[in-house]
């Protein structure tokens, strides 16, 4: 999986969010050893202090916990990612909705213009 | 705990022309850190500053509590604008040259680097383009177990593939205790691993934060910030 770190936003905020994508997505399966910071950051290409500061951002919201000398683990609860899913799934959801409503879309015809294009998908 | 790089006041004058003006600068431990600023602004005498090849006109300078002088060359591993070496040396040659030279180098690590990037270690300097030229320098200053390493422009001739690999190198080099400060303005490709940004304009340091101050206060890349505040 590619990072992709835009360029007028804090880096840590966007690692903590792809992060939370990889663990929903099972990159990093439930309960499974992450990389060291050092990998990590390495792989995103970006400063270990600021790789460090967004893993200990998302050791506060328990979504990852450390053990103090085997490293970083992902939760192994999974109502805990089922939460962090849907929080996603709801950003994304609000940001299309308002990206649908400055083209000039009234609700309704987001909702049957969504319908018809899952449908066509499903084929 | 003390900083490494510490400066007060410090000023470097050449006859009526001024370079650097009362820069008072803190620099600790672990950092990886962006020395930015238009030409002619200041950034490389600061770096001759740090490894005495200047000498202040007021103020005054300490890395690791020493002024710069035998003990902090042999903490600072710095790598100039331009190179000092011999062109009809081998890379093998200059390897032993910095065997001899510096207790803290480490040549596996030069050879592995050197492998890495597909270098012959028996091409002679002369034969080798402007590029490889600059990585074979990066490698033989990065091969050195520092605890400061000034990196005078590491990435401006080389290709944008090269360029990453250089600043992998950088951070796979780099170590808790040891600080890292680069100047360039090539921004973009530099500012996901620096931890701090220091701009530097017509001698004077006009803003010290970090990466990610910049980009919650001002909404920008420290890039685009770059182009506001020097805009010509």
């Amino acid at each position: 999986m590619h990072w992709d770190l835009s360029s007028d936003r804090p880096i840590y905020s966007q690692i903590i969010e792809q992060m939370e994508l990889r663990i929903c997505s099972g990159v990093y399966p439930l309960g499974s050893k992450l990389p060291s910071v050092r990998d990590l950051a390495q792989e995103a290409a970006v400063n270990p202090n600021t790789m460090q500061r967004a893993l200990s951002k998302l050791e506060e919201t328990g979504l990852i916990y450390s053990l103090r000398t085997s490293g970083r683990f992902v939760t192994e609860d999974v109502s805990m990612i089922e939460m962090t899913k849907k929080r996603i799934a709801r950003e994304h959801i609000q940001e299309f909705l308002n990206r649908m409503i400055r083209l000039g879309f009234q609700q309704e015809d987001i909702i049957s213009m969504l319908m018809d294009i899952s449908k066509e998908l499903k084929k | 705990m003390s900083n490494l790089l510490e400066c007060k006041n410090l000023t470097k004058t050449f006859g009526s022309t001024i370079a650097l003006m009362n820069v008072n600068l803190e620099i600790g431990r672990g950092r990886i850190v962006g020395l930015l600023g238009p030409n002619a602004s200041g950034k490389t005498t600061f770096i001759k500053l740090c490894n005495d090849l200047l000498t202040p006109t007021r103020g005054e300078i300490l890395i690791g509590g020493h002024k710069p002088g035998i003990t902090t060359k042999g903490m600072v591993s710095y790598l100039p604008e331009r190179t000092y070496l011999n062109d009809w040396m081998r890379v093998s040659d200059i390897i032993e040259f910095f065997k001899d030279f510096y207790k803290n180098f480490n040549p596996e690590k030069a050879y592995d680097m050197l492998g890495k990037l597909g270098i012959n270690p028996k091409d002679r300097l002369k034969t080798m383009s402007k590029g490889t030229k600059e990585k074979v320098q990066l490698i033989l200053v990065m091969s050195r177990e520092a605890d400061l390493y000034l990196l005078d422009e590491p990435i401006g001739g080389v290709d944008p593939a090269a360029r990453d690999y250089i600043l992998e190198t950088i951070l796979s080099n780099y170590r808790e205790d040891a600080t890292v400060i680069i100047s360039t303005h090539l921004i973009s490709d530099i500012e996901k691993i620096l931890d701090d940004v220091i701009f530097i304009k017509e001698g004077q340091v006009v803003l010290q934060k970090t990466v990610d101050e910049i980009r919650e206060e001002s909404g920008k890349s420290v890039d685009a910030l770059f182009r506001e505040v020097f805009r010509c």
